[in-house]
C-alpha cells in the first residue's frame, strides 16, 4: 500500500470537520511604511533594502510604466476595482537585525511557523528540506545554509542575494518576466520587498528540496515577493512553495513574480501548494492571488516542470509558463485547481515552443463546487522554427453542484508542420454511480467525494514531492467541505 | 440597387458614417439618406468599423486588407448569359436561385412549386415597410452583421408550412467576381421552418471571373419544434474573394439543424455560426472541411448555446493546409445555468502539408450547469511518415500515397452528410482540390 | 433478518415493483429468479438505497431497523452488502485505499477498532489468496480496466472483508467462465454462517448449482409469483419464464 496515500487517509480523518486552520493572526510588532503607493514608497523600499542605484532605477521605470498600464481584462473573474492607495506596501516584522541563528527569531514568529507546520527547527531540517520563510514582505529565516554552501548552492532571500551576488541579479532579474509584462507583474517589479533566490552551480544536483513558505500576516498589506531561480548547466533543483494567510474580511492583494532560468541540461521542478485564505462561505474576504510565473528553458535539453495545487484565494489569476528556447527542452504543467463557495480561478499555462524538438505536457484538473467558478486558460504556440515539437494537453473539469461553473479556453497555434499537437478536454459532473458505489461500501458522502476527487487528480498529485503530496491530498478534502448535501 | 431604391428614405446620413461604409459596397444613393433601421445599422457599424484583431472573436482573422480596396455594388441590371455555366451540387433542385455579384439572375433561376413551401426574394419582402423593422435584429452587434443590415439588398426568403417534408433541395448559387472592378454584396437570408417540417438547403458559392469581391452574407434561420434543416454549403470562391458569412440559427424543442461546410478556395473566408438550442430535445450537428493552399485563409467560428435542458450538439471540422495558408477554428460550447442533461462534443483536426502553413485552434467550453457531458479535442500535425513509407513500400507512388492518406484523414467528416448523392458531390469537390495545379505540395 | 412487505417501487413514474414481499431468516440463502425486466436489479438497488427509485408503498426491515430511512452508507454499516452486477470503475483511486477506507468506515460504525495499514494488508491478502487474486490488484485503480472476472472477484473480496449480515448478489454469475464462477461461489459459500443471510439474484439456474439456495422465488410483473425449494430453479431452467409473464388469470 502506498504510504503517501495512507498517511493522507489518516490525516484526512484527523482533520475531519476542520475549517481554514491557518486563519490565525500573529501579534508581532511590524515595521511598516505609510499607506499608499507613490515614487517615495518605491524609494523607501529600495533604501530599506540598501539596493544599488540600477535596481532603484529599474523599480522606478516599472512604477512609471505601471501608472500607464491598463488592468488585464481578459480573465473570466470579477471583482471591484483595486484601490492601490488603500494598502501598505512594506511591512516587516520588527527585529533589530537579521537573525544569525534560528534561536534569535521572534518566538511569536516561531510559533506561527510551527502552527503552519514549517520545519524550521534543526532536527526537522535533517528531514532534508531547506526553508526560506517570507513573512508579509520580508524573508525571516533561511535554514540549512551551511550544507547548501558546501555544494555551492545559494539559497537565500532575494534581498540578501542583491547584496551578495549583484551580478547574477542584474543579469537575470526581469530577464524572463520583464517589468513591462503585465499590470500585476509591473507593480511587483516596482515594490517587491522580498522573496527567494536560488542559484545552483554547474553540474550540481541540489542535495535537498528547497522550500519557501509565504505568509501574509499584517492587515491591509499587499505581498509582492519576487523569486528568481537559476539552474546552471547540468544542475537540478526541486523547489516547493507553500502559502497561507489569516482570515480577514477585506481582500488582500498578492502579486508575486517568479522567474526560472534553466541553462543547458539543467532541470527545475517547481511545486506550489497555494492555500491563501479563500474568503468565507459567502465570498467575503480572501486573497487576490495575481501571480506571474514564468520559466525560460534557455539551454539545450533543459527542463522546467510546474506543479500547482491551488485550493486557496478568493481569486486566482496565474499562468505558470515555459518558454522553450533550447533545442530538446521540455516544459511541463500539472495543475489542480479547486474553487468552492464563491472562489474564482482563472489559471493555466503557456507553452511557447521556439527550439527544435521541444516538448510540453499539460495536465489540468479543475474542480468547481458551490458557487465556485474557474477557467482553464492556456496557450500552446509552436513557432515556425520549432521543428519536431510535441505537445499533449489534457484538461478535465469536474462540477459539484448546479451553481458551479467551469470553463476551458485553450489557444493552440501551430506554425510548423512537423509538430504534433494534441489537446483534449472534458467537463462533467461528479459521477453518481461512483458515489453510490462508495456509499454502499460504507463511506460517507463527503468522504466519498474527497476520495473520488483525489482519484481524479491523481496524475497531478503524483508529481508532487512526497511531503507535499500528503498535504495536497488533505487540502483537496478540506477545500471541498460543505460541497455536498 | 433596386431594393434600396424601393425603400422609403427618411433619415439623412451624416458624412462620417457615409465615409465609414464607402468602399464597402455602399450605393451612391446612401449619401441622400436611409430609412430608420438602415440608419441604425449604419451608425452601429460606423461606431466600431471593420473588426480588428483586437476583438477576441477576430483574434486570428485580419480584415485590414479590405480597407485598401474600393468595393462598389454591382449594377442592378447585371445579367449573365442564359447559357452561363453554373456550379451546382444538387442534381435536381426543387428551387434554384442564382445571384451574380449579389444580383438575382431571373433567367437562370427556376422554381418548381411545392405544397407548403414558400420561396421568395428578400428584396420583395424588404419593400414591405413593416417587415423591414425586423432586419438587423439578429444576434450580437457584430460589425459585419451591422454592415450587412445597413447595405443588404437581396437574398433568400424561405418558409415552410407545419408538418411539410420538402423532398427536393432548395439551391442557392452565388457567382462572384464577374466584373473588372471590385464589387461587394451583402446578401441576407431568412429561413423559417415551421413545426414538424423538414427541408434541405444547398448553397454554392463560386468565383465567376478574376475580379476581386466581397460577399458578406447573413443568414437567420428559425427551426420550429420537431423541424429539421439540412444545410450544405460549398465554397469555391475566386482567388481574390473575401467571403464572410454570419449565420444565426435558433432551434426549438426536438428541432434539428445539420450543417456541412466545404471550403475549397477563396482568399479569405470566415464562416461564423451561432446556434441557439432553445427547447428540450433540440440538437445540432456542425461539420465541415477546409482545404487551403497558397495564401488562403479560412476561419471557422462556431458558438453553440445550450439554453434548455436535454439539448445536444456535435461538431467535427477537419482542415488540410498547404502553401502559406492559414486555418482558424474557434468553437465555443456554452451551457447556460439550468440547462441540465447536456451532451456537447467537438473535434477539430488539422493536417499541415507545408512548412509555411499555420493553424490556430481555440476550442472553448463555457459551462454553468453541472449535469453535463461535454468534451472537445483539437489536434494538428503532418502526414504520418510511417504510413507514407508503408504505402510506398507497396509500390504506390509518393504523390498518390499522400493523396490516399489525405483522403483517409478527411473521409470520416464527409460521413456527416446524410444524403449519398450530396456527399459524393462534395467529396468530388475535395478530389478536384487535390488534382488542381500544384496538388498538395510536399 | 430481512423483511420486505408490500413493496411498491417506481422509476420515473413507471411502476417496477408492486406488492413485493420477502422474508429471509438468519443463515438462509434465498434465490430470486426472473426474466429480464422483471425488476430484479431494481430490488437490489432499492435495498441498497440508490437515488432515482421511488418507494411509493411498503416497508423493509433489516434486523428490525427501518432500512428505507437510512442513507446508503448507514445501510452498509448496518450490514447490508450489495455485490453489483456492474461494479463501478473509479479511476485514480487505488483499490487498497478504497478497500481500507470502506472497511474502516464500516468497522468504526460498528464500534470496532479501525485497522492500520499492516493489519489491513494482512487481512486483505489472506482473503485475496483464497480468491486467486494477486497483490497487484490492490495497487490498481478500483475496478478500472479489470476483466469481468476480476471485477466480480473484487466484489466478493469486499464482501469477505466487510462481513455483512445480509449480502445481495446481483447477477454475480454474469460474465464469468466456469472456473471463475467456482472461485466466486467458493468465496460465497465460505461466508455462509448461521447469522448471515444471502439474497442471490440471477437469471439462470447455473449459479445455484454452486450456491445452493434454501428457497427459490420467481419474480415477475413486479412481485413474487411463485416460491419453492431448490427444485423450482431446475424447473424454471427447463420450462422458461413464459408461463409467468402472462397476467394472472
Amino acid at each position: 500500500m502506498d504510504s503517501a496515500v495512507q498517511a493522507t487517509r489518516d490525516a484526512v480523518e484527523a482533520l475531519a470537520g476542520e475549517k481554514y486552520k491557518y486563519g490565525f493572526v500573529t501579534d508581532i510588532e511590524a515595521d511598516t511604511a505609510p499607506k499608499g503607493l507613490n515614487e517615495d514608497i518605491v524609494r523607501f523600499i529600495s533604501a530599506k533594502k540598501n539596493e544599488p542605484e540600477w535596481l532603484l532605477d529599474w523599480r522606478l521605470k516599472a512604477f512609471r510604466h505601471w501608472l500607464e498600464m491598463p488592468e488585464p481584462q481578459w480573465a473570466k473573474v470579477s471583482f471591484p476595482p483595486l484601490d492601490y492607495q488603500d494598502a501598505y506596501y512594506y511591512s516587516a516584522p520588527k527585529v533589530g537585525k537579521r537573525p544569525e541563528s534560528l534561536d534569535e527569531i521572534d518566538p511569536e514568529l516561531r510559533k506561527t511557523y510551527e502552527k503552519l507546520g514549517i520545519p524550521l527547527k534543526e532536527q526537522e531540517i535533517l528531514a532534508g528540506v531547506a526553508v526560506d520563510a517570507v513573512f508579509d514582505s520580508v524573508s525571516v529565516a533561511t535554514t540549512f545554509k551551511k550544507k547548501l554552501e558546501e555544494y555551492g548552492v545559494i539559497f537565500c532571500s532575494i534581498s540578501e542575494a542583491i547584496q551578495r551576488c549583484p551580478e547574477l541579479i542584474r543579469k537575470y532579474l526581469g530577464s524572463v518576466v520583464p517589468y513591462t509584462d503585465n499590470k500585476h507583474a509591473t507593480l511587483n517589479s516596482a515594490v517587491f520587498t522580498d522573496g527567494s533566490f536560488v542559484y545552483v552551480p554547474e553540474g550540481v544536483r541540489c542535495p535537498m528540496e528547497l522550500s519557501t513558505y509565504f505568509r501574509i500576516n499584517a492587515a491591509k498589506t499587499g505581498q509582492f515577493e519576487r523569486t528568481l531561480i537559476i539552474a546552471d548547466r547540468g544542475s537540478y533543483v526541486s523547489y516547493l512553495e507553500g502559502c497561507t494567510a489569516p482570515m480577514r474580511d477585506e481582500n488582500q492583494l498578492h502579486a508575486a513574480v517568479v522567474e526560472l532560468v534553466a541553462l543547458d541540461d539543467a532541470e527545475i521542478k517547481y511545486s506550489t501548494v497555494q492555500n491563501w485564505y479563500p474568503g468565507d462561505e459567502n465570498g467575503k474576504g480572501g486573497i487576490y492571488n495575481f501571480v506571474t510565473k514564468r520559466g525560460a528553458c534557455r539551454g539545450r535539453n533543459s527542463k522546467i516542470s510546474w506543479t500547482q495545487v491551488e485550493t486557496g484565494s478568493a481569486i486566482t489569476w496565474k499562468y505558470p509558463s515555459c518558454i522553450l528556447q533550447g533545442d530538446n527542452s521540455v516544459g511541463e504543467f500539472y495543475s489542480i485547481a479547486i474553487t468552492n463557495n464563491y472562489q474564482q480561478a482563472d489559471t493555466g499555462t503557456k507553452m511557447i515552443h521556439l527550439g527544435r524538438n521541444t516538448r510540453s505536457r499539460i495536465i489540468s484538473k479543475g474542480i468547481s463546487a458551490g458557487h465556485g467558478a474557474q477557467t482553464y486558460r492556456g496557450l500552446v504556440r509552436i513557432a515556425a522554427k520549432a521543428a519536431g515539437a510535441r505537445n499533449h494537453t489534457q484538461c478535465d473539469s469536474l462540477l459539484i453542484g448546479d451553481r458551479s461553473a467551469a470553463h476551458t479556453v485553450p489557444y493552440i497555434e501551430t506554425r510548423n508542420r512537423t509538430a504534433m499537437v494534441e489537446h483534449e478536454a472534458t467537463t462533467s459532473k461528479i459521477n453518481d454511480d461512483q458515489l453510490f458505489y462508495c456509499r454502499q461500501r460504507g463511506i460517507a458522502e463527503e468522504e466519498a467525494v474527497a476520495l473520488i476527487v483525489n482519484g481524479f487528480c491523481r496524475e497531478v498529485l503524483q508529481q508532487l514531492p512526497m511531503e507535499f503530496a500528503v498535504e495536497a491530498q488533505k487540502l483537496v478534502a478540506i477545500s471541498l467541505e460543505g460541497s455536498v448535501g | 440597387m433596386t431594393a434600396m431604391a424601393a425603400l422609403p428614405i427618411s433619415t439623412p446620413i451624416p458624412a462620417p458614417i457615409v465615409t465609414a461604409v464607402a468602399g464597402l459596397g455602399a450605393p451612391a444613393s446612401l449619401a441622400d439618406g436611409a430609412n430608420g433601421w438602415r440608419a441604425t445599422a449604419l451608425r452601429r457599424f460606423a461606431a466600431c468599423g471593420l473588426p480588428t484583431r483586437r476583438l477576441e472573436a477576430w483574434k486570428y482573422t485580419d480584415l485590414s486588407s479590405l480597407q485598401g480596396i474600393d468595393f462598389q455594388p454591382a449594377a442592378a441590371d447585371l445579367r449573365l448569359a442564359d447559357d452561363h455555366p453554373l456550379p451546382q451540387l444538387a442534381d435536381q433542385p426543387g428551387h434554384r436561385l442564382v445571384f451574380a455579384d449579389g444580383v438575382l439572375q431571373p433567367a437562370l433561376s427556376a422554381c418548381t412549386p411545392a405544397a407548403g413551401l414558400d420561396v421568395g426574394r428578400l428584396a420583395d419582402w424588404l419593400s414591405a415597410a413593416d417587415a423591414a423593422a425586423e432586419l438587423g435584429a439578429a444576434g450580437e452587434p457584430s460589425p459585419m452583421v451591422a454592415l450587412n443590415a445597413a447595405l443588404a439588398s437581396d437574398g433568400l426568403r424561405l418558409s415552410t408550412a407545419p408538418g411539410i417534408a420538402v423532398d427536393r433541395p432548395v439551391e442557392l448559387v452565388f457567382i462572384g467576381g464577374l466584373g473588372e472592378a471590385a464589387t461587394a454584396s451583402h446578401p441576407r437570408h431568412r429561413i423559417e421552418l415551421a413545426a414538424g417540417s423538414s427541408a434541405t438547403l444547398i448553397e454554392v458559392h463560386a468565383g465567376g471571373g478574376d475580379g476581386c469581391y466581397l460577399a458578406n452574407h447573413v443568414g437567420e434561420i428559425t427551426i420550429g419544434e420537431h423541424a429539421r434543416l439540412r444545410h450544405v454549403i460549398v465554397q469555391t470562391e475566386g482567388a481574390t474573394a473575401y467571403h464572410i458569412a454570419s449565420r444565426f440559427v435558433s432551434v426549438a424543442a426536438d428541432g434539428r439543424y445539420e450543417a456541412f461546410t466545404l471550403t475549397a478556395s477563396g482568399r479569405l473566408t470566415r464562416n461564423e455560426v451561432t446556434v441557439s438550442l432553445n427547447g428540450p430535445g433540440a440538437a445540432c450537428v456542425l461539420a465541415g472541411a477546409y482545404l487551403l493552399r497558397d495564401r488562403e485563409h479560412c476561419d471557422t467560428t462556431t458558438i453553440i448555446e445550450h439554453r434548455a435542458p436535454h439539448t445536444s450538439c456535435r461538431e467535427v471540422f477537419k482542415g488540410v493546409l498547404d502553401g502559406a495558408s492559414r486555418g482558424v477554428f474557434q468553437g465555443r460550447i456554452v451551457v447556460h445555468r439550468g440547462a441540465q442533461k447536456i451532451d456537447g462534443h467537438q473535434l477539430s483536426k488539422a493536417l499541415l502539408l507545408s512548412d509555411a502553413a499555420e493553424v490556430d485552434q481555440k476550442p472553448e467550453l463555457e459551462i454553468y450547469a453541472d449535469d453535463v457531458k461535454c468534451s472537445h479535442g483539437a489536434a494538428a500535425g503532418q502526414l504520418d511518415a510511417d504510413e507514407l513509407f508503408y504505402l510506398r513500400s507497396r509500390g504506390i507512388p509518393e504523390e498518390q500515397a499522400r493523396r490516399l492518406l489525405i483522403e483517409g484523414f478527411l473521409v470520416d467528416v464527409f460521413d456527416e452528410v446524410t444524403d449519398d448523392a450530396v456527399r459524393a458531390a462534395l467529396f468530388a469537390h475535395a478530389r478536384r482540390w487535390f488534382a488542381a495545379p500544384g496538388g498538395p505540395q510536399r | 433478518m430481512l423483511t420486505i412487505e408490500n413493496l411498491h417501487v417506481a422509476v420515473d413514474g413507471r411502476s417496477i415493483l408492486s406488492g413485493f414481499d420477502l422474508d429471509v431468516g438468519p443463515g438462509e440463502v434465498h434465490a430470486i429468479m426472473g426474466p429480464n425486466g422483471s425488476g430484479k436489479s431494481t430490488l437490489s438497488y432499492v435495498l441498497a438505497g440508490r437515488d432515482g427509485y421511488d418507494v411509493t408503498a411498503g416497508r423493509v426491515q433489516l434486523d428490525g431497523q427501518d432500512l428505507l430511512a437510512m442513507a446508503p452508507e448507514e445501510r452498509a454499516a448496518a450490514g447490508l452488502f450489495l455485490a453489483f452486477q456492474y461494479p463501478v470503475e473509479i479511476p485514480g483511486v487505488a483499490n487498497a485505499t478504497f478497500l481500507r477506507q470502506s472497511l474502516n468506515a464500516v468497522r468504526k460504525a460498528r464500534g470496532l477498532d479501525e485497522l492500520d495499514a499492516m493489519q489491513f494488508l494482512k487481512s486483505a491478502r489472506a482473503r485475496m489468496k483464497l480468491l486467486g487474486m494477486t497483490d497487484e490488484m490492490l495497487k490498481r485503480s478500483v475496478n478500472t480496466g479489470f476483466s469481468g472476472g476480476e471485477k466480480k472477484r473484487n466484489e466478493v473480496l469486499q464482501m469477505t472483508l466487510l462481513e455483512p449480515r445480509l449480502a445481495i448478489l446481483d447477477e454475480t454469475d454474469s460474465g464469468l467462465d466456469v472456473d471463475a464462477l467456482r472461485i466466486v461461489a467458493d468465496g460465497v459459500n465460505g461466508l455462509r454462517a448461521p447469522d448471515r443471510s444471502f439474497v442471490v439474484i440471477t437469471h439462470y439456474q447455473r449459479l445455484l448449482d454452486y450456491i445452493v439456495p434454501d428457497r427459490v422465488h420467481i419474480l415477475a410483473r413486479g412481485r413474487i409469483v411463485r416460491s419453492g425449494g431448490e427444485d423450482l430453479a431446475r424447473e424454471v431452467e427447463r420450462t422458461g419464464y413464459a408461463d409467468y409473464l402472462a397476467p394472472a388469470a
